[in-house]
């Protein structure tokens, strides 16, 4: 990387700007000390995921082509979330394929998008993580990310370079924790035997903390834990990689 | 058999209550990844199989009427008979004609989907001719008066017991205080009854697993060589197949092979693999003097250039079953029709239409494990979407799903009244947590705070309201 740092846009997902603005500011702090220039476009809402997965693609590409608008001209775009990014990098570019204004918009578009934990570790190679973190921790690979985008090594190479944490492995890391969006509300049963399931595994895994890149998935599955009464804390990576865990766990106070 | 896809959420609810279910599936859940783990550990090249078994296989799409038609020329060459058949009720009407000239009495039939979607035991059992499953799964089924639950373990639902208490049931001839509970002497049994079966039956149906175009073959795989005593006892075998079952060469037939059974039981190969060309020959020593083919669509035709096509792909192993979370939670009885999963909720739509199976697309987190273990790489969760941006044409969902989803679009796509929007509805939310962290229950989400809490925002304004803040000194 030559002269000027590279300027990233960021893309903080609905689901952050709502429920967990501190994964927004642990972002920033990452990025800028991974030796990014970061501007966050004040257009930005959502990246039309909902009305994709559910079908509605006219709402879907009027989506597509606000945040093609909004994130053009940065190096990056970067986003705290695996789905959401993978919605950009994957699914735009299918979206607007018959669209000959924007179906190049979107080809580059996606090609400059990347998910926060590769990002730092695959495009930027960081290295510089100062923390120290006392205790067991369980990551949940989300299936977007993990699929779609092959994000399963990235954060775990980042974790480990934090002092004294230590990961405890979840019985079945590939298993899907029941959120799926609409899905969970609308098929409840199911969503609800799945997010159990997980948060069995969660709990034999002996971690006092649980971590993950997606806040859908990990919104869920803080839900169930405080519903069944376990204690162990939810975070989104970023904020133990920024050292920034001033704000209580998720669905605590 | 009456589709019940449309009943998905009542049929969940079912399945999900029933104990004995949930048991059964708690143990192949964790069975089946594991032993196709093992299978493919044995073979280095598995992921260059699956290159070309979806190159065979979408080749073939491309181009099923050619192929389709020099396999039906082979079968003529050799002295067999083709039906073509646009729906379940001209296959259905092919194959009692086909039983009725043989003046047949009681069949013998082997694994078949296309069986249990043509209904065809139903439609021979109300002409007077007795249909005998010979798979042991399938046959335990047909005495519970059930269909399939998996595409390759059928009776993969019901427990040892229950097999006991169905054969103790129906075979009424045998020693009622005869020891029938180790799985040696269930299998010694049905092997017994099956037997006199076999030797009784006038015609033979079996299903196909591919349709081989160069010499106009079908072939089975079977663990249990009920196939093959069906096809060469009986004096006529009919074969059964949807038209995509077709694959240009008996090269290619070994290629899809190699994948097919080791993607769910890991497994080499299955037990048996049977070829069946024509009817027996002059110095064969045995085989039917009668061989027909009926070829069916039903639908299928209509998917080939649509978004929907590479499903036509599938080599039906299973293994998105296997693999499915929802499948694991819910089984095959609550998709409501022949074919359950991810390949049943991919397939289902383009054969029954969407207002009969609208559920089963949506009832899926789109985790995209099946994808990742098909053995031809169906992109199971496009079809998936593919299906469900029709219903949304259509109108479904409909009601207050859909104006949430349209309101939410037009808030989304307006930036500063979503901040607005935002803003008031993390305020309401932190409001009902009364500093608690979360909800237990919340007016309109009772699916979700059902079983779970609802964490509630964080304290303070959405992020993007305190960035701008942070920004103007
Ligand atoms: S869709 Fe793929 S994984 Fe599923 S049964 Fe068909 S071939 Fe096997």
């Amino acid at each position: 990387m030559s002269g000027a740092p590279p300027h990233v846009g960021l893309f903080v997902t609905c689901l952050v700007d709502l429920f967990r603005p501190s994964v927004g500011f642990a972002t920033v702090r990452l990025l800028e000390r991974a030796g990014c220039r970061v501007s966050v476009p004040a257009e930005q809402t959502c990246c039309g995921q909902p009305a994709f997965s559910q079908g509605a693609r006219e709402e879907a590409r009027a989506l597509a082509r606000q945040v093609i608008e909004t994130f053009s001209g940065f190096d990056y775009v970067v986003l705290p979330s695996g789905s959401c990014a993978a919605t950009l990098r994957r699914h735009y570019p299918e979206l607007l394929a018959d669209d000959p204004a924007w179906a190049n918009r979107a080809r580059a578009l996606s090609e400059r998008t990347h998910e926060l934990t590769s990002f730092l570790a695959d495009v930027i190679q960081f290295t510089e993580i100062n923390t120290v973190y006392d205790g067991k921790v369980a990551y949940h690979d989300s299936c977007s990310g993990l699929r779609e985008l092959g994000i399963r090594e990235q954060p775990r190479r980042l974790l480990g370079l934090i002092d004294g944490l230590h990961e405890t492995p979840l019985a079945n890391p590939e298993g899907c924790c029941g959120f799926g969006g609409a899905f969970c509300v609308k098929y409840p049963g199911i969503s609800d035997r799945l997010a159990t399931d997980k948060s069995r595994q969660v709990v034999e895994s002996g971690a006092d903390l649980l971590l993950g890149g997606d806040l859908g998935c990990l919104l869920n599955l803080a839900g169930t834990l405080r519903r069944q009464g376990a204690t162990t804390e939810v975070r989104h990576v970023a904020e133990v990689l920024a050292d920034q865990t001033e704000a209580p766990p998720i669905g605590r106070e | 058999m009456q589709p019940r896809s449309h009943a998905f959420p009542a049929n969940v609810a079912r399945a999900l209550a029933d104990d004995g279910l949930q048991v059964a599936l708690a143990r192949t859940s964790a069975g089946f990844p594991k032993k196709r783990l093992e299978g493919i550990a044995s073979l280095p090249e598995f992921e260059l199989l699956r290159d070309q078994a979806e190159a065979i296989r979408e080749h073939v799409l491309e181009h099923l009427d050619w192929y389709l038609e020099r396999f039906a020329a082979q079968v003529e060459k050799q002295g067999g008979t083709v039906h073509w058949c646009a729906d379940a009720e001209a296959a259905r009407e092919a194959v009692l004609g086909i039983c009725q000239q043989a003046g047949a009495r009681s069949v013998t039939k082997g694994k078949s989907m296309i069986g249990e979607e043509i209904a065809i035991n139903d439609h021979l059992s109300a002409h007077g001719i007795t249909p005998v499953e010979t798979d042991l799964g399938e046959y335990i089924i047909q005495l519970r008066g059930e269909t399939p639950s998996h595409i390759v373990a059928p009776a993969l639902h019901v427990s040892r017991a229950q097999v006991t208490q169905a054969f103790r049931e129906h075979h009424l001839d045998r020693d009622p205080e005869r020891p029938l509970d180790a799985p040696r002497e269930l299998l010694g049994e049905a092997r017994d009854v099956l037997r006199e079966r076999f030797l009784a039956a006038d015609v033979g149906i079996t299903g196909a697993n591919m349709l081989v175009a160069e010499t106009g073959t079908s072939l089975i795989v079977t663990n249990e060589g009920n196939g093959d005593l069906t096809q060469t006892l009986p004096r006529v075998h009919v074969v059964l197949a949807s038209i995509e079952k077709v694959v240009p060469t008996l090269e290619d037939a070994t290629t899809l092979l190699r994948v097919l059974a080791r993607s769910i039981t890991g497994q080499e190969q299955s037990v048996y693999t049977t070829f069946s060309t024509g009817p027996r020959r002059a110095n064969d020593l045995d085989g039917p003097a009668d061989y027909h083919v009926v070829l069916l669509d039903n639908g299928r035709s209509e998917l080939l250039g649509t978004p929907a096509q590479p499903i036509l792909r599938c080599i039906r192993c299973g293994a998105c079953l296997g693999h499915c979370p929802v499948y694991q939670q819910v089984g095959g009885h609550a998709y409501g029709w022949v074919y359950s999963g991810p390949m049943g909720a991919a397939l289902t739509p383009g054969l029954l239409g969407l207002p009969e199976a609208w559920h089963l697309p949506q009832a899926s987190t789109l985790c995209g494990r099946c994808e990742d273990v098909c053995p031809v790489r169906i992109p199971i969760p496009e079809v998936l979407r593919h299906w469900r941006a029709q219903s949304w044409e259509q109108g479904q969902p409909g009601g207050v799903s859909r104006l949430a989803l349209r309101t939410w679009a037009w808030l989304a796509t307006h930036p500063r009244a979503y901040r607005l929007a935002s803003s008031l509805v993390a305020r309401v939310l932190r409001w009902r947590a009364d500093g608690s962290g979360a909800v237990g229950s919340l007016p309109g989400l009772g699916g979700w705070t059902a079983t779970r809490d609802l964490p509630v925002p964080e304290e303070g304004r959405p992020f993007l309201a305190q960035w701008q803040e942070r920004q103007q000194p």
